[in-house]
């Protein structure tokens, strides 16, 4: 990479944060409690919309990690979920009412946040149907983790996607508010991932999994990333490019090893496919707010008419993260 | 005998305290040194925590940076203020702040009194270790080194780079020869004092000054001169990562630590409740004066350092991503490749899954299918049997399939009209043992019965590609079991030709005989190829044909033991 295109990246990184101060003006705080957050604070940042019936889960999952403090950005809610978080003691909330793709899908409502109080924080970007889970996170809390990296000088943690699913059809089961999403979606893909590497921004990009499968079979290009970074030593001087693919300056997507070893990764639980989805899906289709022409949406659109079930012989049952580490989907690298 | 304690601690101090008192009520005096980067504040809180406690003292600080010659000057301080306020104390334990004794302080004692006059430090010459970060370990003597690794790596690399290039070396002083080890050592009175009163030791402070991390060399390399019998190991569990860090121990290693029966175990994470609330109960019974046994925790240990540099062969996933050539094993574990079996041989793919009980898929690379064993919709880790998935990367198809069923052998078909790309994958695998039957692409076009100049032209496109593939099997970079036979030589002698792939991948086949399946009809087989040469196609991958007559196998398909065949 030479001179012209790293600076090329530092004019485009300087450009998104300018952006973010532009649109970080939409967003009203609803509840500030940042005065609260301490200097060593580990923070989850996350926009939501609708998700009333997750977030009590979402919060407590957290908490019993160690995060401390909660940035959260509701996108006009309609269903209590605002009011739910207002409540909560560790939850800083702003709202808005503008256009979730025209914030670059949340991405500048964050950065902004992170400019402001994420500066030197440990910090996890995730949305409310994500659960982060990292090698050794049954018996360590997160700031274990997080003193490891310090100690080892990495600044940035990648998490790729797992979709996880029911057997049988998504909608069987309803989800119940504050349950373990995990007890109803249970089972997941353990080896149909391919990855390529992204030249310009260096990180890897990552498809497959039974979205893949199951909506893509003729598409394969179109699929879902499943790659992402979502836990960063933040500096306010970091982006994020899109959602938490990528961030830049580069360095931070060097997350993998190149010369055949294995770097410590972790894995975000994704648990999006309960009996909630189906609505979801054609709520989102109507917004037309998602990524690439909400292709994604209307690809699972189709799928739901007949009774979408994602499970197939060869579906893996999820127990911990032991078992997606002898899988390979994620490594305890040289963390012992 | 009593056991003195020098700490060198920077941070977590309400640890230390912990640590200090525990040391202190087993009777050990201990001296504190207290990093001169500590603010003031700090410092007084920890001393004032203190200060109820006898036979506790705080030594002159010093600014400590890691690798730099401030924490042997601290260590130095501390040992020697250790050694002219307790009289009594006649060994040292060296140890740090995030060290936590693991048997009570009296089986440390009866340890040390079951070997009197004994130094316990880990000392070897430079020639002999390894466990150096940054490839310098003979050089850590010979040149200077004035900058922070840490801090200033680019000036570091950069003066390192300009003394070698003007070959400068710098000359040992007398007397001594350079030794390396572990930070935390055990020493004798009789050794410290030996050390420290050394007429020279100034002459040696100074050239250790700009030694690169003098505290893994100056006691290491003194207690040579000085010692009378070295025992060179630490008696402090302390293993270094690939980064040259120490590891950090959290409450889930409580078992694999008391397993361990060291005496004391570095680095302990400063939140690990656990195993400060165990280790640093009231003082329990004393166990004896058994030999430490860290050898299984010590395994594993190197174990994720070999996963952190080396990885699992085969493996590509969100962090690892082996440029070309540094995969260290293309794909996870044995397998097989058959080109041209199946149009030989009726039934070839139940046959072969029958005869040794492996999974056997059909053409995975062919045009517009995946037929996974049994025709699955699925696959193992729940591989669609998409072929536009499939060729959406099929290298990293192969390498899937195999990672997800590794430990059982696959076996697949391959042929001249599937996907040309995934040839040098298969080359370059020491994994693949491929077995091709040349010109075998032949026998279904014989056998579709079309006219001549219909299947001349794929007949052509067959060879080519095949042609092809062969040069690749044959290339200086192939590191695949590879055989190569023209279907004219594989007739020759078929079975005796086949047997030693079917042992190979499965031996436990091997004393039985066993049944070979039938051949397809290759009557007019000849006459056809001939037809292709009239047409103007020479089909030269079937090798040289023998007229009909002379077929060996061909008037008519029979059974055949193997026993019988050879």
């Amino acid at each position: 990479m030479g001179v012209i295109q790293s600076y090329k990246l530092r004019l485009q990184r300087k450009r998104w944060r300018i952006r973010a101060y532009r649109k970080g003006r939409d967003i009203k705080p609803v509840s500030d409690k940042t005065a609260q957050i301490a200097k060593d604070d580990i923070l989850v940042l996350s926009t939501f919309r609708n998700e009333n019936v997750r977030l009590p889960h979402f919060l407590d999952y957290y908490r019993d990690l160690g995060v401390q403090h909660f940035l959260m950005v509701d996108n006009d809610s309609t269903d209590g979920g605002r009011e739910y978080l207002a409540d909560q003691p560790d939850v800083s909330l702003w709202t808005t009412t503008a256009s979730y793709k025209r914030a670059r899908f949340g991405v500048d409502w964050l950065t902004w946040l992170q400019i402001r109080h994420a500066h030197g924080h440990w910090c996890l970007t995730v949305d409310p149907d994500e659960l982060f889970v990292y090698p050794f996170c049954d018996t360590r809390p997160m700031r274990a983790l997080t003193d490891w990296l310090d100690a080892s000088s990495i600044r940035s943690f990648s998490a790729m996607l797992l979709d996880l699913y029911p057997k049988g059809p998504i909608d069987a089961h309803p989800y119940r508010r504050g349950q373990n999403p995990i007890e109803l979606a249970n089972w997941f893909d353990a080896g149909n991932y391919t990855i390529k590497k992204n030249k310009r921004y260096g990180n890897l990009w990552i498809q497959g999994g039974p979205r893949m499968r199951k909506f893509f079979t003729d598409l394969p290009e179109r699929a879902p990333a499943l790659n992402k970074i979502p836990l960063v030593k933040w500096n306010r001087a970091y982006v994020y490019i899109s959602s938490t693919h990528t961030l830049l300056p580069r360095g931070l997507n060097l997350t993998y090893d190149e010369w055949g070893g294995e770097k410590a990764s972790g894995v975000l639980l994704h648990t999006k496919f309960l009996d909630t989805f189906g609505d979801k899906a054609t709520e989102e289709l109507e917004r037309k707010q998602h990524y690439a022409g909400s292709h994604e949406y209307r690809a699972y659109a189709e799928g739901l008419g007949e009774d979408l079930d994602l499970w197939c012989p060869w579906s893996d049952r999820y127990r911990d993260w032991r078992q997606l580490e002898v899988l390979g989907l994620m490594s305890k690298g040289n963390w012992v | 005998m009593t056991l003195g304690v020098v700490m060198l601690a920077h941070t977590a101090f309400d640890r230390v305290e912990q640590l200090v008192r525990h040391w202190s009520a087993a009777g050990c005096p201990v001296v504190l040194h207290i990093d001169e980067n500590v603010p003031q504040t700090a410092y007084q809180q920890l001393v004032t925590s203190l200060s109820d406690l006898k036979d506790i003292r705080f030594s002159k600080r010093f600014r400590c940076e890691w690798g730099t010659w401030g924490i042997v000057q601290a260590t130095k301080a501390a040992t020697a203020q250790l050694l002219e306020e307790f009289p009594k104390a006649d060994r040292v334990y060296l140890c740090s702040g995030s060290c936590l004794p693991l048997r009570p302080i009296k089986d440390l004692e009866a340890y040390l009194d079951a070997h009197p006059g004994t130094d316990f430090i880990e000392s070897a010459t430079s020639a002999d270790v390894r466990w150096a970060v940054g490839g310098l370990d003979a050089e850590r003597f010979t040149l200077r080194f004035p900058f922070s690794w840490r801090k200033q790596r680019r000036l570091f690399d950069a003066y390192v780079r300009l003394q070698r290039r003007f070959k400068y070396e710098r000359s040992l002083p007398e007397g001594i020869r350079p030794h390396l080890g572990s930070q935390w050592w055990c020493l004798t009175r009789e050794t410290l004092e030996a050390i420290l009163s050394d007429p020279d030791l100034d002459r040696y402070d100074r050239y250790f000054r700009t030694v690169w991390i003098p505290d893994e060399s100056y006691f290491q390399t003194l207690a040579r001169r000085h010692a009378k019998t070295i025992e060179s190991r630490s008696l402090t569990l302390s293993k270094f990562d690939f980064q040259g860090k120490p590891n950090v121990f959290y409450n889930d290693h409580l078992k694999a630590l008391q397993e361990s029966r060291c005496f004391v175990a570095r680095k302990i994470w400063h939140r690990a409740d656990l195993l400060y609330d165990t280790f640093l109960a009231p003082q329990s019974v004393p166990s004896g004066i058994e030999e430490p046994r860290p050898s299984r925790l010590i395994r594993s240990l190197e174990n994720a350092v070999l996963r952190r540099t080396r990885g699992r062969p085969g493996l590509v996933m969100q962090s690892r991503h082996p440029r070309d050539g540094w995969e260290n094993g293309l794909t996870a574990a044995p397998y097989s490749v058959f080109e041209g079996f199946s149009e030989l041989f009726v039934d070839f793919e139940p046959w072969l899954s029958k005869l040794t009980g492996f999974k056997v898929h059909g053409r995975l690379f062919a045009k517009d299918h995946v037929p996974f064993e049994l025709d699955e919709a699925t696959y193992a880790g729940a591989m669609p049997a998409s072929a536009a998935i499939r060729d959406y990367d099929p290298e990293q198809f192969l390498r899937n399939l195999i990672w997800n069923l590794r430990g059982e052998r696959q076996c697949f078909q391959y042929g001249p009209t599937d996907d040309p790309r995934i040839s040098w994958t298969l080359a370059k695998d020491a994994n693949a043992q491929i077995s091709v039957i040349s010109g075998a692409w032949a026998i279904p076009l014989f056998q579709s019965g079309e006219p001549i100049e219909k299947i001349r032209t794929s007949a052509s496109k067959m060879q080519t590609a095949e042609q092809d593939h062969i040069s690749i099997l044959n290339s200086y970079y192939a590191r695949a079991r590879i055989r190569i036979w023209t279907l004219a030589d594989f007739l020759n002698n078929p079975f005796s030709q086949f047997k030693p792939v079917i042992d190979e991948i499965a031996p436990r086949t091997n004393a039985k005989s066993y049944e070979f399946p039938d051949m397809v009809d290759l009557t007019g087989f000849s006459d056809f190829l001939q037809d292709l040469r009239n047409a103007g196609m020479h089909p030269h991958l079937t090798g040289d044909f023998p007229p009909d007559q002379t077929l060996p196998m061909a008037p008519a398909p029979q059974r055949s033991k193997i026993g019988q065949a050879s």
